[in-house]
């Protein structure tokens, strides 16, 4: 009926309804994973069978005494009730915990995730010391794979069946094949050890510390991440564009005298990227939460990283803070990516 | 037992260095003590394979520069009193001085004790069991004051009496008469912690429960290392450890980087076995150990502190290149490689059906996972070379070429009452490859005289506490071989076998002695060696003690375990402490 | 080699349009030749796949750049556009020939609003403001029968009723006055009340503008009253062409006479079918030998074999009456007046 449709653009309320509603299921959701993260570290062991002082004994000395152990027992509170011990993991986030460290109590304040098994250092600053690095790697790849991953499946979707088309495809199956780890350790080997243009392994630094240095040393974590993403990305560009340029509105702007630059870039290329922008979105959202394998192979010291060390080493408050952390993250990148979605399809509802 | 960098270890390959030529030349740790300091001319492109295992490779005595560690783990803690990585007792001599520590010289002489903190070794009392050492004057903390012998005190007190520093040995609180002491945290009057003297501020006074002949070897753990009350925060302690050695704290990002600068308050003339070359020392932890490798080869960091050596993919690339091989070393390490064969368990009670195994094990096969000659030598001691008394000995030829005694192993057999061979199981930590090949070797080489091994995986977690190491466990699913391995705290050999072969040692869990080995005169000869005061008598009993074990066909040695640690030509004054198979870090400098 | 500049406002000869693929080549398109005067109307007619949708995007020139291999003349307005370069036929494109598509909602790209496409397309082929562009949409919007045009042109093709879609996509394709417009299928998703609306307003604009007008529909209904010609297509290749009156009063070919039998009528229930035409539409690689039509052919076995052997020409019948078809003339005549005529009368 004319007029009666409400206009395609959320509108302010909408939106702030929609964000509200979003971040109170997010919280919820934090929760669960909080739990099930905790009950994978905390509880499975227990039904398994082990032992509170099983349990400490990972984080004390080989040779600890009984007494040492018990000891670890008492600090990590791995005698509590596991409700109790995650009711005390839950309010420190809220509201801090003091940890005995030798002669003194330190103080964690909130949000207190804890300290971290294995060496002892609070969680939440070290999360927010690693993030930086975390940041400066996702972000920075994200721009290059998908300015160079769209860029190619445009260029392979409206050449289909070139060479060129044929070689970037070929390039994008390896990108997608290769381990990150091969591609990162190979680009290492030539760039930084062979031929001496990059700085090698473990040569990030902070972009406030030395803007050139964080650059130079980002360049190949950053091509090596994007490269796999680039890949992905071309692939999905090429197929949502062939799909694209077959819809009818192609054929429409094409009816009406339009240039085919411009059918191109204002109407397949909008249409493509919708459904892309929605797994940008996520993949990025994913990424902030830890790049761990490029992470670990050109020995950035982020959030992945950090994980995988935890992961190892049993590391649990460690872990259950870089999960909630990712969680969030992921959780953010929906958010946003649901809204952009209902800004820039109009089909699309905010409900 | 000292801990290696097991992610570093499971990460050898195997396969990359199967057929290697041996790499002879210095089996059995040389006695060259030749030193660097005497060398002249450019040793840097004349150096060989192997050359900073017996002299010091690019001896040099320039200062200056920044000399980068890279280290693929993370250390359990930078505080002298709370690490147990062999490295780390190394590395931490840089800013922590011990009242004992090493000799700085290659090969067998660098087993030997020198006084640090002390001005001699301990004096030890008539009865063995007080030991007294007397502090150098004027060694001084780097901000200035001066180290007192209530700091040693202190020292041992926060290291082994506390619960909160959990992650180094406890031999102090084993040896010392010290009560039911609390620690300095819950009891903060010093005073009360017994197992200590003070009598003036140089003279610290230990009180053992029994006689310890080999306390130097103790005092030599950094956990000796002065600490003053004051300045202790416990766990964090490791964030700003005050020095004594010749560098100090700059900065120490925990589990990420530390930074160390020259600390102008060391005096030299105090000190015989450290150098203090570079400007700076930087450490990187958490690197990826492949990349780490790379970074070495590339001369872009000059140490990969872990010192458990190159990964598969950088072994490869050193065997097929005869010039980077000559920029590597290949140590013993501390530790031995071993099947413990359970005394308890049928058929193995019978010491016919161990010795049976003995014979019929293709210790060349076994030796494989390691790496090859390169990995390790085959062993046929329960001592390794570079244990203080080791002496070579084999009670169990198994052929010339090492690929089993066939006859033998089938006369012994025989002589167990199964001349047809038998069922039994072999338990491995199912997460280490290496280990599990060796089980597989095994498994391979005792089917030729019908012993038919199943290889039992459990975790590495807690082989110890619930598995191989806990003898109900052991008895119960019939565990006739454990394959495990050994490093010693301190290398002599009560350090190297007291744990693993003393019969009063077997405990119910988290046992080490997984063979249940309880021979009254092994037990004996320990307690006589460890009274003897006369190093050359007690190092004497310590092979008796080696040999007594050997015939108890328990202890199987597969490889006296070695690494291929790198030296960047940018490394100067390099050589390879025996103490603890890697370089001597308060030597080395880089070049600029 | 083109021949000379033809008279007739729209003029295609011999129009051939065939796709090469990997099964082989589609031959879409076969020999089509017909003319159409500004200010008539030619209905094509045929089943999906006859060639009826290709021939007008051939017409467009959007076969430009593509794989399709074209040949024979398409002469517009006294220019040949088969051999003209792309960008030219471009720029004819949306001003001198437009077309209306059917399926308004995939038809219309569903990010724009309604407004933003009408002006896109006017601001192509006129230098003009976006204000001003705007306010022609608007007009347009109302001229097709919007209301409310003013409030509507901000709105996204998804928040239009069917029957409004298709309007919009007339008043987007009419937006430039084009001299020729083709309507595809331009009724075929409305419901029959709003379809006559639709009809009429394209007539009623056809004669504002003085615009020579194709309407392709497979529903024989539809071109009933508003075409001055019809050509019926089958196989890519045209099997009748005549006059709305000798299509629906003297038509010759069995496959138009089965069209007929097909009409909806308001008498019949609509799924009910007098002359079912049997089978399905040819495989335009594989055509079947002969005439095209004959494994679906009631009278095929009137032609003495010639169906499966010859391909038929199209030949005249009488006064412009063009029928392909083995069948003579007198047989054809004697069943339509005396088989299929008297059928569609008793029911």
């Amino acid at each position: 009926m004319p007029g009666s449709d409400p206009p395609g653009h959320p509108g302010r309320t909408i939106v702030v309804a929609f964000i509200v509603r979003r971040v109170i299921a997010a919280v919820l959701m934090l929760a669960v994973v909080s739990m099930a993260t905790f009950a994978i570290f905390f509880l499975i062991p227990r039904a398994l069978g082990q032992t509170p002082e099983g349990m400490a004994s990972r984080y004390v000395g080989r040779d600890a005494t009984p007494e040492a152990i018990q000891g670890a027992v008492k600090r990590l509170h791995l005698d509590d009730p596991l409700i109790v011990q995650y009711g005390r993991f839950a309010k420190g986030i809220v509201a801090g915990e003091d940890y005995s460290l030798g002669p003194k109590k330190a103080e964690c304040p909130a949000p207190c995730f804890g300290f971290s098994f294995n060496n002892n250092q609070p969680v939440w600053p070290t999360l927010v010391d690693r993030l930086p690095a975390t940041l400066s790697l996702a972000l920075g790849a994200a721009v290059l794979w998908l300015v160079t991953g769209v860029s190619i499946g445009v260029v392979s979707a409206l050449k289909r069946g070139s060479v060129l088309d044929r070689a970037a495809m070929t390039v994008a199956l390896a990108g997608v094949s290769l381990p990150i780890y091969f591609t990162g350790l190979v680009s290492l080997s030539v760039f930084a050890y062979t031929l001496g243009i990059f700085p090698g392994g473990g040569s990030y630094t902070p972009i406030t510390e030395n803007p050139v240095m964080w650059f130079q040393a980002l360049v190949l974590p950053w091509i090596t991440l994007a490269f796999l993403y680039a890949a992905l990305y071309a692939r999905l560009t090429r197929a949502g564009m062939l799909e694209t340029m077959g819809e009818d509105y192609i054929r429409t702007a094409r009816a009406k005298g339009l240039k085919e630059s411009t059918v191109v870039t204002k109407h397949a290329l909008r249409a493509t990227l919708t459904p892309i922008l929605t797994i940008f979105g996520l993949d990025l959202g994913l990424l902030l939460g830890g790049a761990v394998l490029t992470e670990s192979t050109f020995s950035i010291q982020g959030v992945g990283k950090l994980v995988i060390d935890a992961i190892r080493g049993n590391d649990l408050p460690v872990v259950l803070g870089v999960t909630l952390f990712a969680a969030f993250f992921i959780v953010l990148a929906n958010l946003i990516v649901d809204i952009l979605y209902a800004v820039v399809d109009p089909r699309v509802r905010l409900s | 037992m000292r801990k290696t960098n097991a992610l570093a270890l499971a990460a050898l390959g195997t396969v990359l260095t199967m057929g290697l030529a041996a790499c002879g030349g210095t089996a059995g740790g040389g006695g060259n003590t030749s030193s660097g300091n005497n060398a002249t001319g450019d040793a840097a492109s004349a150096a060989k394979h192997n050359d900073a295992y017996t002299k010091v490779v690019n001896p040099s005595d320039a200062k200056g520069g920044t000399l980068k560690y890279a280290l693929s783990d993370e250390p359990d803690s930078m505080d002298p009193g709370n690490t147990y990585y062999a490295w780390n007792w190394n590395f931490s001599r840089l800013y922590s001085r011990p009242l004992m520590t090493y000799t700085a010289q290659p090969g067998e002489a660098g087993l030997k004790l020198v006084p640090d903190l002390a001005e001699a070794p301990g004096e030890v009392s008539a009865d063995g069991k007080t030991w007294t050492y007397k502090l150098k004057k004027g060694i001084k903390y780097d901000d200035g004051t001066e180290v007192k012998a209530a700091d040693v005190k202190y020292a041992i007190a926060r290291s082994n009496f506390t619960d909160e520093l959990t992650d180094g040995p406890k031999y102090f609180a084993q040896y010392l008469d010290s009560g039911d002491y609390k620690g300095p945290y819950k009891d903060k009057d010093l005073n009360n912690f017994k197992g200590v003297e003070t009598p003036d501020d140089y003279t610290v006074v230990f009180k053992l429960k029994a006689p310890f002949s080999e306390f130097d070897f103790l005092a030599a753990n950094p956990q000796s290392a002065p600490v003053p009350q004051a300045k202790d925060t416990g766990v964090d302690y490791e964030k700003a450890v005050v020095s004594t050695g010749p560098y100090k704290f700059e900065s120490h990002e925990v589990g990420k980087q530390l930074n160390l600068v020259r600390n102008t308050n060391w005096d030299p003339a105090t000190d015989s076995v450290r150098k203090q070359l570079p400007d700076r020392i930087e450490v990187q932890f958490k690197q990826n150990a492949e990349d780490i490798d790379n970074r070495l080869i590339a001369g872009q960091i000059q140490v990969d502190l872990a010192g458990t050596g190159l990964q598969s993919a950088g072994r490869a690339k050193i065997v097929n290149d005869a010039k980077l091989k000559d920029s590597t070393d290949n140590p013993f390490t501390p530790f031995n490689r071993y099947a413990m064969i359970s005394t308890k368990v049928k058929p193995f009670d019978n010491i016919d059906c161990r010795k049976a195994v003995q014979y019929a094990t293709d210790k060349v096969a076994t030796q494989a996972p390691w790496g090859g000659p390169l990995g390790g030598e085959i062993g046929t001691t329960a001592m390794t070379p570079t244990t203080v008394g080791y002496k070579a000995f084999d009670l169990y030829p198994n052929g010339a070429d090492h690929k089993g005694d066939l006859a033998k192993a089938k006369e012994a057999l025989a002589a167990c009452g199964q001349p047809n061979g038998f069922e039994a199981n072999v338990a491995v930590r199912g997460d280490r490859t290496k280990e599990v090949q060796v089980a597989e070797a095994l498994q391979a080489s005792l089917d030729r005289v019908g012993i038919k091994l199943t290889i039992k995986k459990y975790p590495s977690g807690d082989w110890s506490a619930q598995y191989a190491g806990k003898p109900d466990f052991v008895h119960k699913n019939n565990l006739g071989i454990m394959i495990a391995g050994w490093g010693a705290d301190w290398p002599s050999g009560f350090g190297f076998l007291s744990q693993i072969v003393d019969g009063r040692f077997i405990k119910a869990s988290g046992n080490y002695n997984m063979m249940e080995l309880n021979d009254p005169s092994v037990n004996e000869l320990l307690d006589k060696g460890i009274q003897t005061t006369d190093a050359t008598a007690r190092n004497e009993i310590w092979a008796q003690v080696d040999q007594k074990v050997m015939e108890s066909a328990a202890f199987m040695p597969f490889v006296y375990e070695k690494t291929l640690i790198f030296r960047p030509s940018n490394l100067t004054n390099v050589y390879v402490h025996p103490a603890w198979g890697m370089y001597d870090y308060t030597w080395l400098g880089v070049k600029q | 080699m083109t021949s000379p500049a033809p008279e007739a406002f729209l003029e295609l000869r011999d129009l051939r349009i065939h796709f090469p693929t990997e099964d082989g080549l589609v031959k879409s398109v076969d020999g089509l030749s017909y003319k159409l005067e500004r200010g008539k109307t030619l209905g094509i007619v045929g089943e999906s796949g006859s060639g009826k949708s290709v021939t007008s995007l051939g017409i467009l020139g959007l076969h430009k750049g593509g794989r399709a291999k074209i040949s024979g003349e398409i002469w517009l307005d006294g220019e040949e556009l088969v051999g003209a370069s792309a960008d030219h036929v471009r720029t004819l494109r949306g001003k001198k020939m437009a077309m209306i598509f059917q399926d308004p909602l995939s038809a219309m790209h569903p990010y724009y609003s309604v407004g933003a496409q009408i002006v896109e397309a006017y601001r192509i082929h006129h230098k003009v403001s976006k204000a001003v562009a705007r306010k022609h949409a608007i007009d347009m919007l109302g001229r097709v029968g919007i209301p409310q045009p003013d409030r509507r042109v901000d709105d996204f093709p998804h928040q239009f009723s069917g029957g409004m879609r298709q309007r919009a996509m007339i008043a987007m394709a009419l937006s430039c006055d084009p001299e020729l417009l083709i309507a595809d299928e331009p009724t075929t998703a409305l419901d029959v009340t709003v379809q006559a609306q639709i009809l009429d307003l394209m007539t009623d604009l056809q004669r504002e503008f003085n615009s020579a007008l194709i309407i392709i529909t497979h529903d024989l209904g539809v071109v009933a009253e508003l075409s001055d010609d019809i050509l019926v297509m089958y196989g890519g290749k045209c099997v009748e062409y005549g006059s709305a009156e000798d299509i629906f009063y003297r038509p010759e070919h069995p496959y138009t006479w089965g069209l007929l039998g097909s009409m909806p009528r308001l008498d019949r229930e609509p799924t009910e079918r007098l002359l079912p035409i049997k089978g399905t539409p040819p495989s335009l690689i594989n055509v079947p030998s002969g005439c095209a039509f004959n494994p679906r052919c009631v009278y095929a076995d009137r032609t003495e074999g010639k169906s499966t052997s010859q391909v038929p020409e199209l030949l005249e019948t009488e006064g412009g009456h063009l029928v392909r078809c083995h069948l003579p003339r007198t047989e054809r005549r004697s069943i339509w007046d005396n088989e299929i005529k008297p059928m569609m009368e008793s029911t």
